[in-house]
């Protein structure tokens, strides 16, 4: 499969917050983001933990984005610091593990941003077809 | 509590590359407070493991399990039905916790998933540090409750020696001298007095460097 007709499957936990509010925003403003999200509401980034990012690379994901508040702006103060770290801490056992880590990122916006939600959910989707599939998906049994 | 911190996820395939069907055992104790070997680390190692498995073509079968204790042979037997399905066990428990799986299952390899680092305390979110040897014979309430055997790079029982440095250790500048902190505390609870006793050569004997310590209690044997 090339990366030109290969469609990832884009895991994006988003902040009930910020990132979710933005892409119903998006919506109503008509901005169209890739069909390739499967957005996964959380109340705060922050409730995130390692394991679940893993699970979904195990369970198929060809990348998973995690779209918390601006930093300094987080209903519940410093729960997407605490997702950062563990984004970064789940980078490096991919690495560990020999997974990309790029295909793993986190990105921070507002409720009002609905052009920076579209934007950050195009990039992501750039960065992993370019990638290609996720070899977990290919090589399972 | 003991502190330690897992092993690399390339180490720990390389260890058991051989086996298929393998148990990630956690220990609910010390290694579960030092965020190494608890539940939930047992789920991201195993996950990693997986992950790292298919990636290098190799069909782990992977179980998850925690106990309690895994120094303790009364709740390591609610581990044996998932013990007798794995091809291995790759231990999540300190040093001693893996040894103890090991004897109780002479027949199953059993592999460290740690390294056991220290005996300490969380300072801090997300810091360890160390403060006691286990030297066997405790010289604390000799020096306000602060171990100059562990905290002090030189062990050093009278006095800092010539490297300290505005308060700070020669060897780790990183750290405050740990006489600093003895005189500190001592000035603090009127017990400076204690400094002008001189400390005859430590009793090593009751260390470790005569090899495996036993600890017997006479009335608590049956």
């Amino acid at each position: 499969m090339n990366s030109d007709n290969f469609e990832p499957t884009i895991v994006a936990f988003c902040c009930h917050y910020c990132a979710y509010s933005a892409a119903d925003l998006a919506g109503s403003m008509r901005l169209q983001y890739p069909p390739n999200i499967r957005i996964i509401r959380t109340p705060c980034t922050g409730r995130l933990e390692v394991e679940l990012f893993l699970k979904a690379f195990e369970d198929g994901a060809d990348g998973v984005i995690v779209a918390g508040c601006e930093e300094g702006s987080c209903h519940f103060k410093e729960g997407n610091l605490i997702a950062k770290r563990r984004v970064n801490a789940t980078r490096e056992l991919m690495n560990e593990s020999g997974l990309e880590m790029e295909r793993l990122r986190m990105v921070n916006m507002s409720a009002a941003n609905a052009p920076l939600f579209k934007k950050a959910m195009d990039d992501m989707v750039a960065t992993v077809r370019k990638l290609g599939p996720s070899r977990l998906k290919k090589v399972a049994p | 509590m003991i502190v330690a911190e897992r092993k690399s996820i390339p180490e720990l395939v390389e260890l058991l590359k051989d086996y298929r069907r393998i148990l990630v055992l956690g220990c609910g104790t010390c290694v579960t407070v030092c965020l190494a070997g608890g539940e939930r680390e047992v789920s991201i190692i195993a996950s990693a493991l997986r992950i790292a498995g298919k990636l290098r073509g190799l069909d782990f079968q992977i179980d998850e399990l925690t106990i309690e204790r895994q120094c303790d042979n009364i709740f390591i037997e609610q581990a044996a039905e998932a013990i007798a399905k794995s091809d291995a066990v790759l231990s999540l428990g300190c040093g001693a916790g893996v040894q103890a799986i090991a004897e109780r299952y002479p027949d199953k390899p059993v592999y460290a998933g740690l390294n056991t680092k220290f005996l300490g305390i969380l300072e801090e979110r997300g810091v360890w540090a160390e403060k006691c040897t286990a030297c066997g014979a405790c010289v604390l309430n000799d020096y306000g409750g602060i171990c100059p055997v562990t905290r002090c790079a030189k062990h050093a029982l009278n006095g800092p020696c010539g490297g300290s440095r505005e308060d700070h250790c020669e060897v780790r500048p990183d750290l405050p001298c740990v006489w600093q902190l003895i005189y500190q505390r001592l000035k603090s609870t009127g017990q400076l007095d204690r400094l002008r006793q001189i400390e005859p050569p430590k009793d090593w004997s009751q260390s470790a460097s005569g090899g495996p310590r036993v600890l017997i209690r006479e009335d608590h044997r049956i």
